[in-house]
């Protein structure tokens, strides 16, 4: 495959080198190889979440729960903190039980644990992705739309250390990947 | 290549959940094609249809705010009927959709993968539909704020010992969570139909909404464990949810409402009618958008198949309450049970039975419960034998109460019944909304249950350079293999 023509192209610098794959399984021995060879950069961009991949291309597990029992914490605590108010600011006296009968309170209790902790799932997940970011460099690819289509994107960054823009663009066509372009920052 | 041509399940042996779509790309185009293809007439007529219904609830609910809750046919006995019918109707509703996005997710049922985005849909516009009423109910809606904790000059509060209290934090927690578990879902699709866009403004609008997804694995790593979490916080929401809707009921001291088994019998009710309402839906929409191939027969006799035991459930609380009535002894318990099955609503009481209880009995035959016109008509009578049930809770435990001096029938006026009658043109028009301009089916997970997403399925005949044929040849030659080993993973995964 040809080099993109770009006027400018000495001018800017490179992100990654980028190829893709028509099946999940050539994807998935790509990372393979790319992990056993010393790459430690490098992502794929995939239309639905290759399952296993994760262990192909050897990344630890998503820190997401941690935010997401955080934020549930705080839910259960910001509950007991306003029943709590309210049944001291307003005392409701009925059969002579305790001001703040917490037994009554557990509904409000689980509704806003669940709500916090769902608003940090919708807000961690998006923030660890660092999303929202309507450009990226691998959406320069000529053929991404197809990333969440029917095609199985590798992206090799300029930023790994094992990172040659001929030898790593060689090995990605060697592994059967097609387009094997330099996209720029 | 027999199980090519088999829809439905066979023990040990299961269907394909996708049928007639070569590849990957095929899966885009058929669900990106009803987005992006021009407006049919039907869809226009059926559109104008809700909206016109729609304004019916308008103006009904307009007629309301003018002239108070008196327009409805309530009275001293009987203060809550229609209102509260319609609200723990449309809920129960949008129960089924919350299970088969969170529950069956949970217990890896890959069948999901193609309703669950039409039923997610579904559940948020359900929750809509009952949020009016509570909203209209209070009469001055202008107040409907006091239903929320706001701090005021006089210390006052919202009783947080009421169950009507704990309705406001379950309902409004509920539809948030639908609404980002929904919005969560779709983001890769919008992606896919951004990155497909013909023009300009269809390129930026869904590019804002996509957020830039780019299908990185590293962001789907978390991106899965985000829709594992919300799955795993949606589960005991759901139960709760309904579970605080029957302590409304439950919670009271109401001959025929005060029993302990109204959280489980509501929620097994509301998933009942919520999967008789998907299968209502999904039988005219598979047709009328051609996704036979994505929602096939097995996915429907699935869903039959748990429409016939959440259906056997309620049927056992209807006998059950009834046998409580009895052996707790109580006197007026007693009363508002005989007083349902014999009194002035015998007739509603018995519609319920027949819907709810026998109607769904006929599942039990295969060829019903694969057979598309009866299986929409059982679902439509579940639907009606739903509202029933609410109906019969509600009325029939307040209209005769403790002392018979103030007993009476009620009757709906026009305006409850173009209130509910309205409620449908509301839940149909986003319905109808939605499936025009958002992915009705959940592209990528489709293709993730798809058996050529395996990447361990046929590794070594992967070595010659002609991908492209390949790929295509891999599903038509190969494919029963495939199908074989992601059978068996689904075999595993069901235990």
């Amino acid at each position: 495959m040809d080099e993109p023509h770009r006027k400018d192209e000495h001018e800017q610098k490179a992100y990654a080198v980028m190829g893709y794959f028509l099946t999940p399984g050539e994807l998935m021995r790509a990372c393979e190889k790319l992990n056993a060879a010393g790459y430690k950069h490098f992502d794929a961009q995939t239309p639905f979440p290759v399952h296993g991949l994760e262990r192909a291309m050897g990344l630890p597990p998503a820190k997401l729960p941690w935010v997401v029992l955080i934020c549930g914490a705080l839910g259960l605590l910001s509950a007991t903190a306003l029943t709590y108010y309210v049944s001291v600011d307003y005392p409701l006296t009925i059969s002579g039980k305790p001001d703040f009968s917490y037994q009554a309170y557990i509904p409000v209790m689980f509704e806003l644990t669940v709500l916090f902790a769902a608003f940090g799932t919708f807000f961690g997940v998006w923030a660890m992705n660092k999303l929202p970011m309507y450009s990226h460099p691998t959406m320069s690819h000529p053929s991404f739309p197809r990333a969440t289509d029917d095609a199985f994107f590798i992206t090799v960054e300029a930023r790994d250390p094992k990172y040659h823009k001929v030898r790593t663009k060689g090995f990605l066509e060697e592994l059967g990947a097609r387009e094997v372009l330099e996209v720029m920052e | 290549m027999t199980t090519a041509v088999m829809t439905e399940d066979t023990p040990g042996k299961r269907a394909t959940l996708v049928l007639g779509h070569r590849d990957f790309h095929a899966v885009t185009e058929t669900v990106a094609g009803i987005v992006e293809k021009k407006t049919t007439p039907s869809w226009v007529v059926l559109f104008s249809l809700a909206v016109s219904v729609l304004l019916v609830l308008l103006g009904s609910l307009g007629k309301l705010v003018a002239d108070g809750i008196g327009i409805w046919g309530l009275n001293n006995t009987v203060f809550w009927a229609w209102d509260i019918t319609g609200f723990v109707f449309w809920i129960g509703i949008g129960h089924a959709g919350t299970l088969i996005s969170a529950i069956l997710f949970l217990f890896r049922q890959k069948w999901r993968t193609s309703i669950n985005r039409a039923a997610e849909a579904m559940t948020i516009f359900a929750v809509m539909a009952a949020g009016i009423y509570p909203v209209f109910h209070v009469g001055r809606v202008w107040f409907a704020y006091w239903l929320f904790p706001i701090p005021n000059q006089m210390s006052m509060w919202p009783n947080f010992k009421s169950p009507l209290l704990w309705d406001v934090f379950a309902i409004s927690t509920y539809a948030t969570v639908s609404v980002l578990f929904w919005y969560v879902g779709l983001v890769p699709d919008l992606a896919t139909l951004r990155d497909r866009a013909k023009t300009k403004t269809r390129q930026i609008v869904l590019g804002i909404f996509a957020l830039g997804w780019r299908g990185s694995h590293r962001n789907w790593l978390t991106y899965e464990r985000a829709y594992l979490i919300l799955a795993g916080l949606s589960t005991p929401l759901v139960l709760s949810v309904h579970t605080i809707v029957s302590f409304d009921f439950a919670v009271s001291i109401m001959p025929g409402w005060h029993t302990t088994i109204f959280p489980p019998y509501f929620v097994a009710g509301a998933i009942f009618s919520g999967f008789a309402m998907v299968v209502s839906l999904m039988v005219m929409a598979r047709k009328a958008f051609g996704l036979e191939g994505l929602i096939t027969i097995r996915h429907l006799e699935n869903m039959n198949k748990i429409i016939l035991v959440t259906g056997t459930m309620v049927g056992y609380a209807y006998a059950m309450e009834y046998f409580i009535a009895w052996y707790g002894g109580n006197e007026y318990e007693g009363f508002a049970f005989r007083n349902r099955a014999f009194g002035p609503y015998k007739w509603a009481y018995w519609t319920m039975w027949s819907c709810n209880v026998f109607s769904p009995q006929l599942f039990w035959f295969k060829r019903i419960r694969t057979s598309i016109p009866a299986m929409f008509v059982i679902s439509i009578f579940v639907n009606i034998g739903m509202w029933f049930e609410r109906f019969v809770i509600i009325t029939t435990s307040l209209h005769r109460d403790f002392i018979p001096s103030s007993w009476t029938y009620f009757r709906p006026s026009l305006f409850d019944i173009s209130t509910f009658l309205g409620s449908f043109g509301l839940f149909f028009t986003f319905f109808l909304l939605f499936l025009r301009f958002l992915p009705a089916v959940a592209i990528s997970e489709v293709k993730g249950v798809m058996p050529a997403a395996n990447p361990h399925a046929g590794h070594d005949d992967h070595d010659h350079d002609d991908h492209g044929a390949e790929a295509s040849a891999d599903s038509s030659d190969s494919g029963a293999s495939h199908n074989d080993s992601a059978n068996e993973d689904e075999e595993k995964a069901n235990g």
